[in-house]
């Protein structure tokens, strides 16, 4: 029986993929990454973890690499934040147009400039139209969870996708946590060993990443669109499994007390740990507000989103990431967009706040909720409010 | 000289333009090796080789030459090229020595 430890989430993260007995690791260490693959190198050099460690020279060395391994039939894994996942970016949706199951995790962290080494989404943001499945992680539980589920999911011959695990830059990566680390035996039983259907092999050549003319793009990126779209029911099934095998159940919209809620906050990541407690104590007070945590990005959940929104008077969405010049938060111009055509449907208020590792306390959270159900009320002439600014 | 054979063009199981998008093999690999030659890549050129037999000597430089691969030797050891691959590059024309090559216009 597995027991729970004090773990640091980044080594936990390190040991659920060894677990997953991964065959290849390529990785650019980058804050608040680093632990992760210190860890992997540890490992691997110890002979823990019989996988070959490519150390590489930059983030889109470290996909590229990733992109050859998991051609050849390898169960591969990287890590990057921030400025390293920017550097990778062209090659991530090559890893998803050629259906490549590589799982990554990502230590989410602000973009420069100035300089940040802090956490917020704007680095997974600027990758949500690259094909990836994005899962949000809010703990070092749901990061070793979820980690093993990623390489499942992904694989999946139904879905043959790459998977983001977000965990907040130190608010997830740099702290201690209890958390259970599956029995070997288990994740063995749980996640069945990787085959590709089309590996690159001598004997039955194949050619990967061809040209596409005109006549057959278009096909080419549907057949994709249908794919990730259609890879929810397989997440929904493996998240189901994995509740029924170790007791803890994950979903694409999670609520918390948002049962006859007229205010709901919708968040992501680790902040949700606070707005709970700033939910209970409003709860306590007799405030009809609740919690709503987006876990799943890409695919967008639409109908567990409506279902989650659809009683609620008031949908307050809270973004740790802006889109310059535009409507403010992509989490809030997405949920707006998945309302658009509902007769019955919340007013929703977008904040963009915690960048840069800017924290929220519980009483901010509890200010955000107050202040949003009054622009509810009210109107506001913004298209967002920023959460926390000096003026 | 082996006598050059142009490899009979397998025929595809659908023509490019009525692929659908549930045709497309995982990652729109391509798992037959050699395919592209069901794939007319020819027509693009402005202007084509002519080639007059009456001039060539069969001295073979224009088969070398041709960067397509696309000329084959003719059942009465001349040489010519195949239009569906030939890009239209002039090199065979530029290269002939007894000038039995001339370039003419495409008209459509
Ligand atoms: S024009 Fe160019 S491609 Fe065409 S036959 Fe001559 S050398 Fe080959
Ligand atoms: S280069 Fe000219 S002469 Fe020589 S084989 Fe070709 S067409 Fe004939």
């Amino acid at each position: 029986m597995a027991k729970r430890e004090g773990l640091e989430v980044s080594v936990a993260l390190g040991d659920a993929v060894k677990l997953a007995d991964t065959d290849v690791v390529a990785a650019y260490p980058i804050t608040p990454q680093t632990h992760i693959v210190e860890h992997l190198a540890e490992l691997v050099a110890d002979g823990d973890l019989k996988a070959a460690y490519i150390p590489v020279e930059s983030e889109h060395s470290a996909m590229s690499a990733c992109l050859g391994a998991s051609a050849i039939g390898a169960r591969t894994f990287t890590a990057t934040a921030s400025q390293g996942l920017e550097l990778m970016h062209e090659v991530l949706y090559i890893a998803s147009s050629m259906r490549l199951p590589v799982v990554m995790a990502v230590a989410n962290r602000a973009l420069s400039a100035p300089i940040s080494i802090w956490g917020d989404h704007s680095d997974a943001m600027a990758v949500r139209d690259t094909g990836w499945i994005q899962i949000f992680v809010e703990n070092g539980q749901e990061t070793v969870d979820n980690v093993i589920c990623a390489f499942r999911i992904g694989e999946d011959r139904r879905v043959l996708l790459p998977v983001m695990i977000h965990l907040d830059g130190f608010s997830l990566t740099h702290v201690i946590e209890p958390i259970i680390l599956p029995e070997q035996s288990e994740v063995d039983q749980f996640l069945p060993p990787f085959k590709y259907p089309l590996p690159l092999d001598p004997k039955k050549p194949v050619t990967m990443g061809a040209f596409g003319p005109p006549f057959i793009y278009t096909e080419v990126k549907w057949a994709q669109e249908v794919n990730l779209e259609a890879a929810k029911a397989v997440i929904l099934e493996c998240w189901q499994e994995f509740g029924k095998t170790f007791g803890r159940y994950y979903s694409p919209v999670e609520s918390h007390h948002s049962e006859g809620a007229k205010v709901l906050l919708l968040t992501m990541g680790s902040l949700s740990e606070t707005a709970m407690v700033a939910v209970d104590k409003m709860r306590g007070e007799g405030k009809e507000v609740g919690l709503l945590k987006l876990r799943l990005w890409r695919p967008f959940p639409f109908a567990e989103l409506r279902q989650a929104v659809k009683d609620a008077e008031v949908l307050i969405v809270l973004d740790r990431a802006l889109s310059f010049g535009g409507p403010g938060g992509p989490v809030c111009s997405e949920v707006k967009a998945a309302l658009y055509h509902e007769t019955k449907k919340p007013k929703v208020i977008g904040f963009v706040g915690g960048l840069g590792g800017r924290d929220i306390s519980m009483s901010g959270f509890e200010e955000m909720i107050n202040k949003g159900a009054e622009l509810a009320r009210t109107g506001s002439e913004r298209e967002f409010e920023i959460f926390g600014v000096r003026e | 000289m082996a006598k050059a054979k142009v490899k009979a063009i397998p025929k595809a199981k659908k023509a490019e333009g009525e692929l659908s998008w549930k045709d497309i093999e995982i990652g729109c690999f391509i798992t037959e090796p050699g395919n592209a030659i069901q794939f007319k890549t020819g027509d693009w050129k402005s202007r084509r080789p002519v080639f007059d037999f009456s001039k060539c000597n069969k001295c073979t430089l224009c088969y070398y030459y041709c960067p397509e691969g696309c000329i084959a030797e003719t059942p009465e050891g001349y040489f010519d090229t195949d239009l569906f691959y030939c890009k239209g590059c002039g090199i065979c024309a530029e290269e002939c020595p007894k000038d039995a090559i001339t370039m003419a216009e495409e008209e459509k």
